[in-house]
C-alpha cells in the first residue's frame, strides 16, 4: 500500500488513490487531492459538496450517490458535473477522503 | 386473531403469503395480502416478447391463482402506511391494522426522471421492455424495422435484473441475424458502469462476449437528457450518442406509497437490515425483494432466497426469539446469450460470480460463467418452475445460502 507525504503528513492511499484512514483527511489534504484530480482551487461550491458528503457518510455509513447529492444535498447534477468533471461521484469522494463508491449490483 | 399484512403480490409477496400460510397457526393468525393489480406477471419473460418468442399470455396469469385460499386478498391501492400506528390505509379510507407487516411493493420504471426521455420520441423510436405493454410495443416496432443504430441505455443503477440489458443485446444480435439484417444493424450498449456488469470477473467475460458479437460498449455514460429531435442521448458531461432506435432502461424506483409514507430513501427504497430483512425503523415491519435498499441484485431469485430467510426470522421474532437466519446477498441468474445458448451466474454480497458447475459441484448440469445449451434450456424451463413451484413456496434444490462447492477462483 503506497504511503505518501501529502500536505506535510504521511498518508496511506489504496490502489485507486483513496485515503485508507479517513482520519488522515484535512482541508489541506483535500486541496492536494483536488489538484491531482485537475481542480486547481476548491471553491465554495466544491466545499458544499465535500461537506455534505462527509456529513452524510458519518450519518449513513455509505458514500452518497449522485442522486442523493441532488435530492438530499441540494446539488443539481449538472452543477456537480461542472464542479467535478468526468466522474463526479468518484472524484468528489476521493477529495472528501471517503472510500471509493461501491458499484451497485 | 393476530394479523399479518403483506403489501404487494409480486414474486416476493406471493411466496411469503404461501410460506407464512404453511407455517403460521391459522386459528390464531389472519393473513392479508393487498395489491392493486389483479394480474401476476412473470417478469423474466418480458425479455423474450420483443423477439416474438413469448406473447403477453405467456407472462400473465391471475394473482388469485397463486395466493392460498386461506389468505385474504384485497384488491386495492394503498394510500398510506402508518407504521407508528401499526396500520395501513386503503384508497377508500378503509383502515387495516396489523401485528406484523411485510412490505413487498417492488420497484418500477420512472422514465420521467430523465429530461426528454418521455418527449416526442417515446413509443415512436424510444422503447422500454421492463413492462408487458412496453415489451409488446417494442415487438411491433421491431417486426417492421429495416435496421440502423440500436442503442440500449441504462440510465442509472440500481436496476431490476442488471443482466437483462445485456441479454436483450445478445438476443437482438441473434434475432437480426435470423432476419437477415444483422449487417444493417449497429448495436451499442451505453451504461453508467465502467464495464458490462457490476462485478469484475463476470464483467470481463461479458465484455468479451459483447466484443465477439460486435456490440459496442460505451461505459461510464451518465445520461443527462434525450434529444428526441436529433435522435441522440447526451451525458451530463456533454458526451453524445446517436440512435435510430433507443431501448432505454429508465431509473428504477420503489413505490410512491413508500415516499408518501415517509419510509424510503431518495429512490423510495426502504432502509433494511441486509441480513435479517427487518426494516431499520420499525421492529414489526419486514421488507423483501426489490423494495429494500439492500446492495443485492433486484431479481426474482434474490426475492426467492430472501423468502426462506424471512420466513425463519419472522417465525422466530413472533416467538420472541432472536433472529438467527442471515441473508448473504445470494443471487442466481441465467443469462440468455442468443443462438440457443446461455450462461449462468451465482454470487452473493462477498463472492463475485465465479466459473464452475451448478447446482451439483463438479456435475452440473449447469455451467457457471460458460456459454452452454443446457443453461439456455434451464432458462426456458424456469418459467414452468416459477409458475408451478417457486411462487407456491415449494422447496427447490437450491439453498438460500450460496455454496462455494463447485466454484473455481
Amino acid at each position: 500500500m503506497p504511503t505518501r507525504e501529502i500536505a506535510g503528513k504521511q498518508v496511506s492511499l489504496d490502489d485507486d488513490g483513496f485515503l485508507v484512514d479517513a482520519t488522515d483527511w484535512s482541508k489541506e489534504v483535500a486541496q492536494v487531492l483536488a489538484q491531482e484530480e485537475g481542480i486547481a482551487d476548491l471553491t465554495e461550491g466544491h466545499w458544499k459538496v465535500i461537506e455534505f458528503m462527509r456529513a452524510d457518510f458519518a450519518e449513513k455509513g455509505a458514500v452518497p450517490t449522485i442522486r442523493r447529492l441532488n435530492k438530499v444535498g441540494g446539488v443539481p447534477t449538472k452543477e456537480l458535473y461542472e464542479l467535478f468533471p468526468n466522474g463526479p461521484a468518484k472524484k468528489a469522494a476521493r477529495i472528501a477522503g471517503l472510500a471509493k463508491p461501491q458499484g451497485c449490483v | 386473531m393476530k394479523k399479518l399484512v403483506i403489501l404487494g403480490g409480486g414474486t416476493a409477496g406471493t411466496i411469503m403469503a404461501n410460506k407464512m400460510s404453511q407455517h403460521l397457526n391459522l386459528d390464531q393468525w389472519q393473513i392479508t395480502l393487498i395489491d392493486n393489480d389483479p394480474v401476476h406477471y412473470y417478469q423474466p419473460g418480458y425479455l423474450f416478447i420483443p423477439f416474438g418468442i413469448y406473447g403477453r399470455n405467456d407472462v400473465a396469469k391471475p394473482k388469485r391463482d397463486f395466493i392460498p385460499p386461506s389468505v385474504e386478498f384485497i384488491l386495492s391501492k394503498v394510500e398510506m402506511i402508518e407504521p407508528d400506528q401499526n396500520r395501513v390505509k386503503l384508497e377508500d379510507n378503509r383502515v387495516i391494522g396489523y401485528d406484523y407487516l411485510i412490505v413487498a411493493t417492488g420497484s418500477h420504471l420512472t422514465p420521467e426522471e430523465t429530461e426528454g426521455l418521455t418527449g416526442p420520441g417515446w413509443n415512436k423510436n424510444i422503447f422500454e421492455f421492463y413492462t408487458g405493454e412496453g415489451a409488446c410495443r417494442l415487438q411491433k416496432f421491431l417486426k417492421h424495422w429495416a435496421g440502423g443504430k440500436l442503442v440500449v441505455n441504462v440510465v442509472e443503477m440500481p436496476i431490476k435484473c442488471p443482466v437483462a440489458p445485456l441479454e436483450f443485446l445478445f438476443l437482438a444480435d441473434w434475432w437480426f441475424t435470423e432476419q437477415g439484417i444483422r449487417d444493417k444493424v449497429d448495436l451499442s450498449f451505453v451504461t453508467p458502469l465502467p464495464g458490462a456488469f457490476t462485478k469484475p470477473k463476470a464483467s470481463q467475460i461479458l465484455d468479451n462476449f459483447l466484443d465477439k458479437k460486435n456490440i459496442h460498449l460505451v461505459p461510464e455514460f451518465n445520461i443527462g437528457s434525450v434529444d428526441s429531435e436529433n435522435n441522440k442521448i447526451v451525458s451530463y458531461d456533454g458526451k453524445q450518442v446517436e440512435y435510430d432506435l433507443l431501448v432505454t432502461v429508465p431509473t428504477n424506483m420503489g413505490s410512491s406509497l413508500i415516499e408518501r409514507s415517509g419510509m424510503g430513501d431518495e429512490l423510495n427504497f426502504i432502509p433494511t437490515d441486509k441480513h435479517t430483512l427487518q426494516s431499520k425503523a420499525h421492529e414489526n415491519v419486514f421488507v423483501i425483494g426489490d423494495a429494500t435498499d439492500l446492495p443485492s441484485s433486484k431479481a426474482g431469485s434474490v426475492a426467492h432466497f430472501q423468502a426462506d430467510i424471512l420466513t425463519e426470522n419472522l417465525l422466530r421474532h413472533i416467538e420472541g426469539l432472536p433472529m438467527l437466519e442471515r441473508f448473504d446477498g445470494h443471487a442466481n441468474c441465467f443469462i440468455e446469450s442468443g443462438f440457443g445458448k446461455g450462461l449462468l451466474i451465482d454470487f452473493n454480497y462477498d463472492v463475485e460470480p465465479l466459473p464452475g458447475k451448478f447446482p451439483l459441484p463438479g456435475i452440473g448440469p449447469f455451467s457457471l460463467l460458460e456459454e452452454t445449451q443446457m443453461n439456455h434450456f434451464g432458462k426456458m424451463m424456469f418459467r414452468w418452475v416459477y409458475w408451478n413451484l417457486l411462487l407456491k413456496g415449494a422447496e427447490l434444490p437450491i439453498e438460500a445460502e450460496m455454496n462455494m462447492a463447485g466454484k473455481r477462483r
